[in-house]
């Protein structure tokens, strides 16, 4: 198919494999091994977008990562679609539908474009300094107004169809970047055996050398040594070669993250291949060999679609075999642009070349260019350019030492490459944390200091000398893997060396142009001098007020144009202005890429016990507690949670309930100070806690507040079996191993987690011990060999078991534990034998309500980290001469101790059908004023089927002193008025449990 | 001060924005100054302006050792709220929310204070109670703060997924709707304006380096890169370099700095309408006006002054994003960053007298600074120009933790049973 | 992500670690003698140097034990770490602040550009 601006020969595109996509709908042909960039001009299309504040029309301006201006959103089928994508990196290929951004109705035609117009008034920062009045307009219509207008493209609205993955990787020489120092440094790294990793952001590794068609390395064409030393490269298994792979954060110790785009490219994605993998590299040793960006230079109008960096152009025509025009005008300031124009000129273009330079700074390269056929005019500027979605003409003038222009003239063309010098890319470098330093002779910031073992090498370090590109990585990659080994190579001498220039001179009020610094967020050079004559000096305080360098190209075109303006206004030497800091990423990463597989399952794991298939099966609800998934309750027929938790604690203190505490932590405690130990970590005592007995243990930080609780039995002397709350398993053993480890290493004590190892089966009811009964070998279960709060080991169904009496209800209960692999089985069994009795499996929330008819604590619910032992009535078992423990000293603090804490106590409601809110506050008097005095607030609140009403437990203020008393309770709509009462509502004498 | 208006930006429009002069000057430090201001962030300035707009002590001077609002002022996620659950913290934000509602018009800079709303998950049953308690504690204190079931948090934010697939799925929310968020940078340079214009020295490349005390242990000035600087009374407002300031003078704080980090993805046009917070899988996420999604992680585990954490802090974050927002997930990181935030025990701030006679203090803010810019510059300013703490910061001190009355409100939310 | 040596297991990924915060305070042996201010300096009171810092970190995920390290805080570098119960050999002390805290072949940047 037509492609009007494809050269007859040359590039690196497969022109035996055409490729068709779509742009704003319409097709656009290429080749394999196009951009969409390179794709688009190929077809003469140079306008692709519409700028983020004035809406100009706007082209592609580079062939790289740096591009700020032609962002697209690409759709690679359903679900798939992504804004803002750099045409000149997204791998062209059949099936991708693009778009252009930011314009209404349509690119061509762009109402925003207005904004243009206003452009006197939409100068930087002018949002600071308006839209103030009246006051409430803000929120209405100001910002909504403006929120519309910003933004490029559209965010996706439905999930990501597409995978990523995520691996870890360890090597001694990473290096980043494969051009031609990139590569030299894995040559050089690669011969001593060590383990290299070669990362480059290229679909294709070779860097500057991919469009270099006239140079020669070792008397052989660049391309051919790139082609043998990739070979050479491949051939080796200690090399891991990773090409569409840009490293894009260098973090703490050398640990660096890449991204590999794995199927974008691909027109289907081979089997189950994720979209990128995101590579986490430790290396021992890191090479940066970045290369460099160029610079625009900035004149009046210098936007317009057709207008590219000098390089740029040169890569279109060598590598992609795209002329971006016909006739082209080189604006440069410096040597490497000659490069551009000659190259331009071996494909047939008919070039001119503008240079700043007087005709006495210009090297070889100007006789060269001459010979070549190309008018070159030396010691002119650029004031100015023609067209509006396309670029016509070049306004050219003469200028004097003097920095005076003389007449204009316009030089008519259809493209324009324009270079203002280089800019070593030192970003990685910079995050690394290395110190940088300005080197004048390159009129760039070079790395100076490492802080990390790391080094750069060519381009990336402001040597852009071929041969010493590759002469510098070879020895940075020999260093980087501990070798001395120096390599010299030769090669065509790179046009090198520019005059620095902020603003081209220019005749016009330079209040009235705009000269670009900041593609994408149209800050222009008057932007900058207006930030600076308003105070903001900083560079950073430029940058944030005008926005410059903060687009999604993070200013990698337009940092050090902005950095001069700034310096020329204020007079300064440019690294008295200093430099930004450079912050992850390079260039954008896709979520997606950073997540990996971290989604639903894998965002956080999901913990089961033995028993949960079984109740699935009996069609139990789960609610989400830590990390696991607990049965929370067992419908019956269309149940609710309130009738079947009515019905399920109805069912444990008539008859018997089964319950799943396998979630539970547990831990034991074993070695000859184990009980020392307990004393110290729990403000009870334990010396005296016989073998086969248990106690309810409450554990504090070291501030005196409640950490967590559960009860312990002792198994022999020494040997405690701890439980913990379910959420607290892993901080409680935390706690303990730290204070072990740390404070008392004389003890001799082993804590071993055993919460995966234990199944906890609680059965609660009258008739508890009747279900287990026949089930139960080697253990006496009558109350007086077995009372409440005792612990004996046996069998159960044959399985090994610590039986607990205890009881988490006030009624006669057991908690069976088994190991977890019979713990179905063991359940099974007694859910079988329970049948006979009315067995009911409960949940959560009828454990929940249970407790509280008891008065039961929850650490999480009635404590909130802020509570002490006396707060919930529990100071009564630290033992009076009970030595020091972990939080006991911060109880006797004055505030701990003073009058007015907020005390644990029972709620009942008038209306005993009003179940209050959980978290709701209390107040003495509705009537006060706002804000109104809080005496606490309602931990617990339940319907209690047993009590036949709701209760409720809480923390207030001077709690246990207004047994009686009345106070009030906000509700959704007001307050109720309730009565303070012990915190016990059902068998108040606790003469059920000793049953 | 040259007035911001529509009329003075369309007239400047006509002459090249030529008359604009300098928003602060940049003045040589003076010898004496009556309060020195050690840091140029927002809290600071806020002091400043409010020293010389409130108790008319306009020979102040702000001292930064880089340029201002550098620091977490320029590091946040801007979001402003004030539904706390304790009285004391309570009293604080709303006392700042309210000052934030007029603040663009207080300061003549549009500041972007955007009341969109601040909508917390809660995705257990925990949550729920946590947030009710917080719903209830500040209706009786005058806050707004309500409780929307999952279908209203649904409505109020489209983007979210309420089905129950989510690995945490959304129960309900807890929704401040005078909540939202400003721009950081025009807060710090809307004070600085503010206070120049009635005298402020603002100072920026001053690096305190010593606090200077007399026979009785007083402090007298500072030490800087500049010189010394003498100061009736000095306030340290320093955020995560507190600590090392305040051992210039001797004492030692219950603080400690950790690396907080944040990032934003690249500018699309508005597809969230309000910032949502989940504690519960920690992700922190509004749009900008410029359009970038704003997302605040979490800090690191450990110490640090590099301004730099680690990679997996982010990614944990963004995952807690993506399992939320899933439509997110080919959304593009565009810049990260990290602040250093200075923490205390109770993760409430400090905000008072020091051992130190003349040496205050404003510190510990963690990680939820900014939202109390104005009420702390407000209330610390009292505390400079009288000597004594203004009601509001009163509980705030530093002698809270030896007497053991800390205000814990993430213990109060965050402990899960 | 930092990469900490273990004394027990060599280099290893943070994220197998936690960190415990300043090293080196003892736990008084009878906190009931102390006053409130003391025991409120024990809990509280930190030296959060910009420099060098002990801190104690536990290999949680590994060996599951704890030890103690010293750490530069303005470039994250460890000096050294050391097992619980001892002192650090290098000597540095904490909040040292260290000269320079560039790697050992720094030279290398400021070879002459070719």
């Amino acid at each position: 198919m037509a492609q009007p601006f494809r050269l007859s020969r040359g590039g690196r595109i497969d022109r035996s494999r055409p490729i068709v996509f779509t742009f704003n709908g319409k097709p656009v042909h290429g080749y394999a091994g196009d951009t969409v960039a390179s794709a688009l001009l190929a077809n003469g299309i140079h306008l692709v977008g519409r700028s983020f504040k004035y809406h100009r029309p706007r082209g592609i301006l580079s062939h790289g990562p740096d591009e700020p201006s032609a962002l697209l959103s690409v759709d690679r089928g359903p679900g798939r679609i992504d804004p803002n994508n750099r045409a000149s990196v997204v791998e062209a290929r059949s099936g991708l539908r693009t778009t252009s951004q930011n314009h209404w109705p349509s690119l061509e035609f762009d109402v925003g474009a207005v904004n243009d117009l206003l452009s006197p008034v939409f100068v930087a920062g002018f949002y600071y300094k308006t839209f103030m009045w009246p006051r409430t307009f803000w929120d209405r219509v100001y910002e909504p107004f403006i929120r519309a207008a910003a933004g490029l493209g559209k965010a996706p609205t439905v999930a990501d169809p597409d995978r990523y993955a995520n691996r870890h990787a360890h090597c001694d020489v990473l290096i980043v970047g494969a051009g031609p120092a990139g590569l030299a440094a894995a040559l050089a790294a690669a011969r001593t055996g060590k383990r290299v990793i070669l990362a480059d952001e290229g679909a294709e590794p070779g860097g500057a050398l991919l469009h270099d068609t006239t140079s020669e390395i070792d008397g052989r064409p660049a391309a051919d040594w790139l082609a043998q030393t990739l070979a050479e490269l491949d051939a080796r298994e200690n090399v891991i070669l990773l090409p569409r792979t840009t490293a894009f954060g260098y973090y703490n110790h050398n640990h660096v993250a890449m991204t590999e785009r794995v199927t974008d490219h691909l027109t289907s994605a081979a089997g189950q291949a994720p979209r990128e993998r995101l590579w986490q590299v430790r290396a021992e040793q890191v090479v940066l060999a970045g290369g460099a960006h160029e610079r625009p230079l900035v004149f009046a109008d210098n936007d317009r679609p057709g207008i590219l960096l000098a390089e740029s152009v040169r890569v279109f025509l060598n590598r992609y075999g795209v002329a971006p025009g016909r006739r082209l005008v080189f604006a440069t300031s410096g040597a490497s642009a000659y490069r551009a124009a000659l190259d331009a000129r071996a494909a047939g273009l008919d070039v001119t070349l503008v240079d700043l330079r007087l005709e006495a700074d210009c090297g070889p390269e100007l006789a060269q260019l001459r010979a070549a056929g190309a008018d070159v005019l030396t010691g002119h500027t650029v004031v100015g350019s023609k067209g509006r979605k396309r670029v016509t003409g070049l306004i050219v003038a003469p200028v004097g030492s003097d920095g005076r222009c003389g007449g204009r003239r316009l030089l008519a063309c259809d493209c324009v490459g324009m270079s203002g010098g280089w800019t070593p890319a030192v970003h990685l470098f910079s995050q690394s944390r290395g110190k940088l330093a300005y080197d004048e002779a390159i009129d760039a910031f070079v790395p100076s200091r490492s802080a990390q073992e790391e080094r750069s090498a060519g381009a990336a370090r402001g040597t852009y000398d071929l041969a010493a590109c590759l002469g510098d990585g070879f020895a940075a990659g020999a260093a980087a893997a501990g070798s001395e080994a120096r390599q010299d190579f030769k090669a065509t001498a790179t046009l090198t060396g520019f005059q620095p220039v902020r603003i081209m001179p220019t005749d016009a009020d330079p209040t009235k142009v705009r000269a670009f610094v900041d593609y994408q967020n149209d800050v222009t050079a008057k932007d900058i001098k207006l930030a600076v004559r308003e105070g903001f000096q900083s560079i950073e305080h430029v940058k944030r007020y005008t926005t410059t360098g903060m687009a999604t190209d993070q200013g990698k075109t337009s940092n050090m144009n902005a950095l001069g303006i700034v310096a020329g206004q204020l007079d300064k030497a440019l690294p008295a202005v200093g430099t930004t800091t450079f912050r992850p990423p390079y260039t954008p990463v896709t979520f997606g890429a950073l997540v990996g597989p971290a989604r639903h399952a894998l965002f956080d794991p999901i913990r089961t016990t033995p028993i949960h298939e079984w109740a699935e099966a009996h069609g139990a609800l789960f609610e989400n507690v830590a990390l696991w998934r607990r049965a929370w309750y067992f419908p019956k027929d269309g149940e609710d949670l309130h009738a079947a938790v009515a019905r399920e604690c109805k069912a444990v203190r008539e008859g018997v309930g089964i319950f799943d505490a396998s979630t539970l932590g547990k831990i034991e405690i074993v070695g000859r100070d184990a009980a020392e130990f307990m004393n110290r970590l729990y403000i009870n005592p334990w010396t005296k806690l016989a073998p086969g007995r248990c106690r309810y243990g409450l554990m504090l930080k070291e501030d005196g507040y409640i950490l967590d609780d559960g009860v312990v039995a002792r198994v022999s002397d020494t040997c405690f079996h701890v439980t913990t709350t379910t959420g607290g398993a892993a901080r409680v053993l935390a706690h303990m191993e730290d204070y072990l480890q740390t404070e008392w290493p004389e003890l001799e004590v082993f804590l071993t987690s055993t919460t995966e190892q234990w199944a906890v089966i609680a059965l609660q009811g009258p008739k508890a011990r009747d279900v287990i009964a026949p089930l139960v070998d080697g253990i006496d279960l009558s109350p007086e060999a077995f009372p409440h709060m005792a612990m004996r080991s046996g069998t159960i169904c044959g399985v090994p078991t610590r039986l607990f009496r205890v009881s988490f209800t006030g009624e006669l209960g057991f908690e069976i534990n088994v190991p977890s692999d019979h713990a179905r089985a063991v359940w099974e069994a007694v859910f079988e034998a329970g049948r006979a009795h009315g067995i009911t499996p409960y949940g959560t929330e009828t454990m929940h309500v249970l407790r509280a008819e008891k008065g039961y604590i929850i650490v999480g619910q009635e404590t909130d980290g802020t509570v002490t032992p006396d707060d919930v009535g529990m100071a009564g078992m630290i033992p009076k001469a009970k030595g020091d423990f972990v939080g006991k000293r911060s109880l006797a603090r004055p505030d701990v101790v003073a009058s007015g804490r907020k005390q644990l106590v029972g709620l009942v409601t008038d209306d005993p059908k009003l179940v209050l809110d959980e978290g709701a506050q209390i107040v003495t008097d509705t009537g006060q004023p706002i804000p109104m005095r809080m005496l606490g607030h309602v931990t617990s609140s339940y319907w209690s089927a047993n009590c036949g009403r709701s209760i409720a437990l809480a923390l207030v203020e001077g709690g246990r002193a207004r047994m009686n008393g009345h106070l009030h309770v906000t509700t959704p709509d007001g307050f109720t008025r309730v009565t303070v009462c012990e915190p016990v509502f059902f068998d108040v004498k606790g003469e059920r449990i000793h049953a | 001060m040259r007035r911001f208006s529509l009329t003075s930006l369309l007239s400047e429009s006509l002459r090249g924005h030529t008359g604009w002069g300098r928003q602060w000057r940049a003045p040589e430090p003076k010898p004496a100054y009556d309060v020195v201001i050690v840091g140029g962030g927002g809290h600071g300035l806020a002091t400043a302006y409010y020293l010389a707009t409130v108790h008319g002590i306009t020979n102040v001077a702000v001292l930064e050792k880089g340029w201002i609002g550098g620091g977490n002022t320029g590091r946040n996620t801007t979001i402003i709220r004030s539904n706390y659950l304790y009285d004391e913290s309570a009293a604080m934000y709303e006392h700042a929310l309210k000052l934030w509602e007029g603040l663009a018009q207080e300061l003549n800079y549009n500041i972007m204070f955007s009341q969109r709303g601040v909508l917390m998950l809660a995705h257990n049953i925990h949550d729920v109670q946590s947030f009710k308690r917080h719903v209830y504690a500040n209706r009786l204190n005058g806050i707004d703060n309500e409780w929307l079931s999952k279908e209203e948090c649904k409505a109020f934010c489209p983007p979210l997924d309420i089905s129950g697939s989510l690995r945490y799925p959304v129960l309900g929310g807890a929704l401040q709707r005078r909540a939202g968020t400003a721009r950081h940078d025009a807060v710090a340079w809307g004070y600085a304006r503010g206070a120049d214009d009635r005298g402020v020295d603002i100072i920026q490349n001053c690096e305190v380096t010593g606090i200077r005390r007399d026979a009785s242990g007083a402090a007298v000035g500072v030490e800087t890169t500049r010189g010394f600087i003498g100061a009736g009374r000095i306030g340290v407002v320093a955020a995560g370099h507190t600590s090392t300031l305040m051992s210039m003078a001797g004492v030692s704080m219950p603080l400690e700095s950790y690396p907080l980090q944040a990032l934003v993805s690249e500018p699309v046009k508005p597809c969230f309408p309000c910032v949502v917070m989940s504690n519960a899988v920690h992700a922190y996420l509004s749009q900008s006006d410029k359009g970038e999604l704003v997302i605040g992680a979490g800090t690191d585990q450990y110490t640090s002054y590099s301004q730099q954490g680690g990679l997996h802090i982010t990614t944990h974050t963004l995952d807690a994003i993506c399992e939320l927002f899933p439509q997110f997930t080919r959304m593009r990181m565009l810049r990260s960053w990290g602040g250093i935030v200075d923490v205390t025990p109770d993760r409430s701030p400090i905000i008072g007298k020091t051992p130190v006679e003349n040496l205050f203090v404003n510190c510990g803010w963690g990680t939820g600074g900014f939202k109390a810019t104005p009420g702390s510059g407000h209330v610390f300013a009292h505390t400079l120009a009288t000597g004594v703490p203004h009601k509001i910061n009163a509980p705030f001190t530093l002698d809270r933790f030896r007497t053991g009355r800390l205000i814990d409100e993430a213990a109060a939310a965050a402990v899960a049973h | 992500m930092l990469l900490i040596a273990c004394p027990h297991c060599g280099k290893r990924p943070e994220t197998e670690f936690r960190c415990g915060g300043q090293a080196h305070i003892a736990r008084p042996t009878d906190p009931s003698t102390i006053d409130d201010g003391a025991w409120s300096e024990h809990l509280f009171v930190r030296a959060n140097p910009k420099g060098v810092h002990a801190e104690r970190w536990c290999h949680a995920h590994g060996c599951g034990r704890w030890f103690n390290a010293l750490r530069d805080t303005i470039s994250d570098r460890f000096i050294e770490t050391y097992p619980m119960g001892e002192q650090a050999k290098s000597g540095v002390k904490p909040g040292t602040v260290l000269a320079t805290h560039s790697a050992t072949h720094a030279a290398t940047q400021s070879e002459t550009r070719a």
